[in-house]
């Protein structure tokens, strides 16, 4: 109604600018309006995809420059299946997920819970566990790394303390490299999962609690019986988009410790700048950007599919 | 019903020794950045410095060699003119998807939201090939053009715009305005709280950036925070005073940020996990 009696005013008040005439030029504006965000996408996201498929179907060392590129077939791809570096990454990615997505979401989903019911200040916890999210994690990394010392460290000078003769080395050992990675990156995580819980609690309705107050559920049957059902949809979007996040993790990688010591807390995408920035192995490095694709693919179709029923009751 | 408030306020008590407990780390790199390298390993831990060393750590960091100050102006620069590049593009974009209509929008649209699956790293070879090609490596104008593109921004920018009544816009134009000025005087003003939204999370985003400067830099001179952290430990790795002064250094500023603007920082988490 409103659209015609503008279409009708327009029409009348400003004769020269036809209808088909403003729908032109709505067309053409749309299109102007989108192009910057659409071109950037082709060139820096779609087009790069396409090219790193080809590449890895070569082998090309960056330095010969463009006519050294030689087609190998799928070699990249049987090579990778062989290579202990990436295997032992893609486990390291693996235990890295499983290690930090259940815990997190675990404990994000309770903290969440009680700041949402029984906790006063709620802005105060919100913006408390979340500061760490906010913090360079290359600068947590320096602190931690510093908090991790074998010897001198506070934390195992505490440990010592409690009696502990022998704690492990941390970030040197590398039996323990890897879970003391996985220990910052749950820190740094925890205050988002609590957010994103929290925003998924606060769309329930207070009606559900209070009738099931009046039936006499109490706080944990509530939690049990209407926050986690109502929350199935919070929970997918972050057991997706944590796992896919896990997969990227890089940054404290490389700061703290280069994918060591020997390589116990190497990843995929450390692998890929090991060989496509250290070694310009290129065609090596696109087809491990490769598989890393295609492993947040078959993640994401796997959630997808296994919860698609349960999420829509 | 009094007995219940006095058990939750217990619990609150409990989680705010809990929160305070959590924040340790970033305590105890406040409390060794203010003393000397041999205080900092002292065992139990001096949490309030027995000899203040605060001015010189903070002369080390700002004053030495490898200043930096230097880096602070490049990581501002690039993530303002970041800032400000992408909430152009991405509201330009969102405009287009939420207010005009026009063939092939439906199609960019779900093509915009299947490109969210692309995982940077995957396409990092080729685009450090382009950037190369195009002879933009080791300038901070590689690191700009990247990140001025965001379909997860447009999205949001376009759910917002959506909320925008269309008889605003038809006014407008009926006023005799083109599209350019419904956008630039009526879209942009109407979304502010929006726009100032994604404006600090992509703040936030850049500056804490690691892996962009680290592949797309080189040069010393040109080199971010989070570099600088780099370059930092492997020259002073062993002064812990002097790396928890640059790690403060770094957190700092966008700790004041982010407590300034907590709510639209924690919205703007929000929605995007909620909705997207």
């Amino acid at each position: 109604m409103i659209n015609e009696q503008a279409e009708l005013r327009k029409a009348a008040s400003v004769p020269p600018r036809t209808y088909w005439n403003r729908k032109r030029r709505e067309t053409l504006a749309g299109w102007l309006f989108i192009a910057p965000e659409a071109l950037g996408m082709l060139l820096l996201a779609v087009f790069p995809l396409g090219f790193s498929l080809f590449l890895s179907l070569t082998e090309w060392n960056l330095i010969g420059g463009l006519s050294a590129i030689n087609y190998i077939g799928l070699d990249n791809f049987i090579e990778l299946f062989r290579d202990n570096l990436f295997l032992r990454a893609l486990k390291n990615n693996l235990l890295f997920a499983l290690g930090t997505v259940p815990i997190t979401m675990l404990l994000g989903v309770i903290m969440a819970g009680l700041i949402h019911k029984k906790l006063y200040a709620k802005s105060y916890f919100k913006v408390a566990f979340f500061v760490p999210y906010i913090c360079s994690t290359v600068a947590v990394a320096a602190v931690w790394s510093a908090l991790y010392h074998p010897s001198k460290g506070p934390l195992n000078q505490f440990l010592i303390q409690l009696g502990l003769s022998d704690p492990p080395r941390w970030l040197v050992d590398t039996s323990f490299s890897l879970i003391a990675i996985m220990i910052i990156y749950i820190w740094q995580l925890m205050g988002y999962q609590i957010i994103i819980f929290l925003a998924g609690m606060t769309n329930i309705p207070d009606e559900l609690y209070e009738a099931a107050r009046i039936d006499g559920a109490n706080g944990t049957q509530q939690f049990r019986l209407i926050t986690l059902p109502l929350l199935a949809p919070t929970t997918f979007f972050l057991a997706i988009t944590s796992t896919i996040s896990s997969f990227k993790v890089f940054d404290m990688i490389k700061f703290l410790t280069n994918g060591g010591p020997v390589h116990s807390s190497t990843v995929i995408v450390y692998q890929i700048y090991e060989e496509g920035f250290k070694n310009f192995r290129m065609g090596y490095a696109s087809a491990m950007s490769w598989m890393l694709f295609l492993l947040i693919l078959l993640v994401t179709s796997i959630t997808w599919m296994s919860q698609s029923k349960k999420v829509h009751a | 019903m009094k007995k219940v408030q006095v058990s939750n306020l217990l619990l609150t008590l409990l989680f705010a020794a809990l929160s305070l407990f959590f924040l340790l780390p970033l305590f105890w790199m406040l409390s060794a950045a203010s003393k000397t390298e041999l205080d900092v390993w002292t065992f139990p831990i001096q949490w309030i410095p027995e000899q203040w060393n605060f001015i010189q750590n903070f002369k080390a960091v700002w004053m030495g060699d490898v200043s930096f100050s230097l880096f602070y102006l490049n990581s501002l620069k690039i993530s303002i003119l970041s800032t400000i590049g992408t909430i152009l593009v991405c509201s330009m974009a969102g405009y287009a998807l939420a207010k005009l209509n026009f063939k092939g929008k439906g199609l960019i649209f779900s093509l915009m939201m299947a490109f969210m699956m692309i995982p940077e790293q995957a396409t990092l070879v080729p685009r450090y090939i382009m950037i190369k090609e195009m002879g933009l490596y080791d300038t901070h104008t590689s690191l700009i053009l990247l990140g001025l593109f965001s379909s997860y921004f447009t999205f949001l920018l376009r759910q917002f715009m959506l909320g925008i009544h269309s008889d605003m816009l038809e006014a407008a134009e009926l006023d005799g305005a083109g599209f350019i000025r419904v956008f630039w005087s009526v879209v942009l003003p109407l979304s502010q709280p929006i726009l100032a939204t994604v404006g600090i999370i992509k703040f936030i985003w850049t500056w804490n950036d690691y892996q962009g400067p680290l592949i797309f830099l080189y040069s010393n001179n040109l080199f971010t925070i989070p570099l600088g952290m780099q370059f930092f430990k492997e020259e002073f790795g062993t002064r812990i005073s002097v790396m928890m002064m640059a790690s403060l250094s770094a957190i700092v500023p966008l700790l004041i940020l982010f407590l300034l603007l907590q709510k639209k920082v924690i919205n703007g988490i929000a929605i995007g996990g909620v909705k997207g």
